[in-house]
């Protein structure tokens, strides 16, 4: 058996390699989740990279990637597999016209074989030759219920088809499921996997993200929207803002041609980055003093 | 070495730690301690970090647990190791058990040295003012050790808890005082720009200085492990988890964690009540759609068609008592109230202490709970007499008011305590209420072996309503949800 990943180390610096920067937590979590063969179950507030994980760990390992997108209403024939019954009703009728119709077990052997077989996502994953890296995104929308379809791929990497038999996996795909923790998911899912949690990444990581993601930023610009950033999601929001609300307004400031960010600029751009109107009033709020506030009503 | 004498102590270790965790109150499974064991044996220890998180991802499902996770952690695994042991003097009649370590480890650290010990109080709070104002690590650290040595007045084998050496610590450091310095410093040297970027410095202070409390914090913990042991010390640090915490008794902090708990709570409320008018099929033939669908089967019946129930909205109304008893659940029940208002088109809210007023529009398009909750307290007109809880008044004011509101589909949830200042109970109008309502529930935030002593009549109205629950943390919130449908 071979493993993916050297060490934590490497994990680290190869996320980095294709732009995403990960802490201890988040790349000792995926060497684990290759050691142990085990899926992970990422969580945490919308918009810190949880699904953008899945895609960059892919692109390091040269894997595929394969998404399951969650929603209400989910089911086998779509995360699983299906018989393709009008080639099957096809292949009936062609044995029906010929005159050397064989037997019915013969005929059911035939119908019910891979080649009628449809593959949606799960079973593609452990049926890939080539390395895989299966995305589960957002599990949470799933009915609770929907959710033990999941069980057995996540445990053993099988899929039992009824007409068919157990399909093992050929390689053991390396799993991520996200959820942004809109219900409690159930006890036997959390059991299979590992948990990484992501929050909002601190001053530090901030900075080099978006330093990293905004090449044509200077780094004292850079600094100072991590720390306005930091400082607005201390405050009591309705919906703080996330990593990649921070690119976009490092993006525009940038483009706006702003070196330095004074009260006037955050003022003016904060709409970037908060998206409920009370939100931004709280904030400007912040940032000004009352005689600013004043002068400016007058 | 073979591997049984390597891997032992460390799995010794992991077994008390998971003890301990399951101590705490942290569900650990079978399968998640099988593959803590095996995670261990991919991290290194010594890579703490990454062994901490490590061991999370496989043992804790769940952020909420993270924070005792952590301490525990810490407890554990951290305070292991050479830097964390004690050396000679630090404790002045210490026992020999734990000043194990001879090296002497002067110059690992500046501030540590012999020659430090004889620092004054000033010296001290400049030494600080420099840690704080350069962001120097070791040198808080330093510091962090000096302060709790001079100021805590640890004692072995004296039965206090933690939060005590650390009020008796910070209250000698002044760290307000530090903070006015240091923005004062920035002021003078003309280096703050604007409001804003005063703001940022002072963001970035109160940052460094949180950081300096944990260190203390960590310090008065190093401490006392070495004085107590490993396990009697988690024991004593064990703090209740979210779904455990008392609403009743709740300090800010675990206020701000209860409250993003709710909104996955009523969005479970509403699913819940969604699904069952969804799944709810039973409706009476409907003969029409059976007889048009029949036509594909040549005039035969096969496939009979049933009208669908017709989708009730459910109705919601709560009563809740903001009186002073319940203040700390009163704040919550405006936050609950707030998060219903947000799944349910079709919720009412009304507070009463003495008199009773209809708060649904202070909720209604209002992006900013904390600002609703300001007008219901200050706007609403609920006092009648002398602002002290009488439940009878209210109820009857309700009656009289709202009463005609109330219909099959209405559910009425009352929340309060039911101490009543020996008023009288008037749970004849619970009883005219109960009859149009749906349901009538009633939501205690007391303990069940408070009920009915003193002024408390909660029996008189529990005959009555169709439910009475004890909700005093998340867990019987979310228990109490789960029954509802």
């Amino acid at each position: 058996m071979s493993y993916r990943f050297e060490n934590v180390q490497t994990v680290q610096e190869d996320l980095s390699k294709v732009e995403y920067l990960a802490d201890d937590g988040i790349a000792g979590v995926v060497y684990l989740a290759d050691r142990l063969q085990k899926p992970i179950l990422v969580e945490g507030p919308a918009g810190t990279g949880k699904t953008q994980l899945a895609k960059s760990v892919a692109e390091m390992t040269g894997s595929r990637l394969i998404r399951l997108q969650c929603y209400e209403g989910l089911d086998e024939s779509k995360a699983l597999y299906e018989w393709n019954y009008k080639k099957q009703l096809l292949r009936i009728q062609a044995e029906r016209n010929s005159d050397d119709s064989g037997s019915w077990e013969d005929l059911e052997e035939d119908i019910f074989s891979d080649e009628f077989l449809l593959t949606r996502p799960l079973l593609e994953a452990i049926r890939s030759e080539e390395p895989v890296v299966l995305l589960i995104d957002e599990v949470d929308r799933v009915e609770i219920e929907t959710e033990a379809l999941l069980l057995e791929i996540l445990s053993d990497y099988q899929v039992s088809i009824p007409e068919l038999g157990t399909v093992e996996a050929r390689q053991i795909p390396l799993v991520f499921l996200t959820s942004n923790n809109t219900r409690e998911l159930s006890e036997a899912l959390k059991r299979r996997c590992l948990f990484l949690h992501i929050d909002y990444p601190d001053l530090e990581r901030e900075r080099e993200i978006i330093l990293t993601k905004v090449p044509d930023i200077n780094e004292n610009l850079g600094d100072q929207i991590a720390r306005v950033v930091r400082t607005i999601r201390d405050l009591e929001l309705k919906k703080a803002p996330s990593v990649s609300e921070t690119l976009d307004w490092a993006r525009t400031l940038v483009h706006l041609g702003v070196e330095h960010i004074d009260a006037k600029t955050a003022t003016e751009t904060v709409n970037i980055l908060l998206k409920y109107r009370s939100d931004i009033e709280k904030a400007v709020k912040e940032f000004s003093t009352d005689e600013q506030l004043n002068s400016e009503e007058e | 070495m073979t591997s049984e004498t390597k891997h032992s102590p460390l799995l010794e270790l992991l077994n008390g730690f998971i003890v301990e965790l399951r101590g705490a109150g942290l569900p650990v499974s079978l399968t998640e301690n099988l593959d803590a064991v095996e995670a261990v044996k991919h991290i290194p220890i010594e890579d703490r970090e990454t062994f901490k998180y490590a061991l999370a991802a496989t043992l804790v499902k769940n952020h909420a647990h993270w924070r005792a996770f952590e301490t525990v952690f810490e407890v554990y695994f951290s305070l292991r190791g050479q830097e964390y042991e004690l050396q000679d003097g630090e404790w002045d009649d210490s026992d020999a058990d734990f000043e194990m370590s001879d090296e002497s480890q002067n110059g690992q650290m500046p501030g540590q040295g012999g020659g430090q010990e004889g620092l004054t109080q000033e010296q001290l709070a400049e030494m600080l003012f420099k840690a704080l104002s350069k962001m120097d690590q070791n040198l808080m650290r330093a510091v962090a050790r000096q302060s709790v040595q001079r100021f805590a007045g640890m004692e072995p084998g004296r039965p206090v808890g933690g939060t005590y050496y650390l009020y008796r610590t910070l209250r000698n450091l002044d760290l307000d005082g530090v903070l006015q310095r240091l923005l004062e410093q920035d002021i003078k040297s003309k280096e703050v720009s604007d409001f804003l970027d005063e703001r940022l410095r002072k963001d970035e202070y109160e940052h460094r200085i949180e950081q300096f409390k944990k260190e203390i914090e960590a310090e008065i913990r190093r401490r006392l492990v070495a004085d107590r042991g490993v396990e009697a010390m988690a024991k004593t640090l064990r703090k209740p988890l979210p779904e455990d915490v008392d609403f009743m008794h709740a300090s800010r902090e675990e206020m701000v964690s209860l409250r993003r708990a709710i909104w996955p709570l009523t969005r479970k409320l509403a699913v819940r009540l969604a699904r069952k008018r969804r799944h709810g099929r039973k409706g009476p033939l409907d003969f029409r759609r059976t007889v048009r669908h029949s036509l594909s089967y040549g005039g035969v019946p096969a496939e009979p068609k049933f009208k669908y129930p017709k989708p009730s909205k459910p109705e919601i109304m709560v009563i809740a008592d903001i009186s002073g008893s319940v203040a700390a659940f009163a704040r919550f029940t405006l936050h609950l109230v707030y998060a219903l208002n947000n799944q349910f088109s079709k919720v009412r809210s009304f507070v009463f202490i003495d008199g009773l007023d209809e708060v649904t529009d202070f909720f209604e398009g209002v992006d900013d709970i904390t600002e609703a909750i300001h007008r219901v307290n200050t706007e609403a007109d609920v006092i009648w007499v002398d602002g002290h809880s009488d439940y009878g008044h209210a109820f009857e004011v309700f009656d009289e008011r709202y009463g005609k509101d109330v219909g099959p589909k209405t559910t009425v949830m009352i929340l309060g305590d039911a101490r009543n200042n020996y008023h009288a109970s008037q749970s004849w109008v619970i009883k005219e209420i109960e009859d149009k309502a749906r349901k009538v529930f009633w939501l205690n935030p007391e303990p069940r072996s408070y009920w009915d002593t003193g002024d408390s009549i909660v029996s008189e109205y529990s005959d009555i309503c169709d439910g009475v629950f004890e909700v005093r943390n998340l867990k019987q919130l979310e228990a109490f949800v789960e029954n509802l449908v």
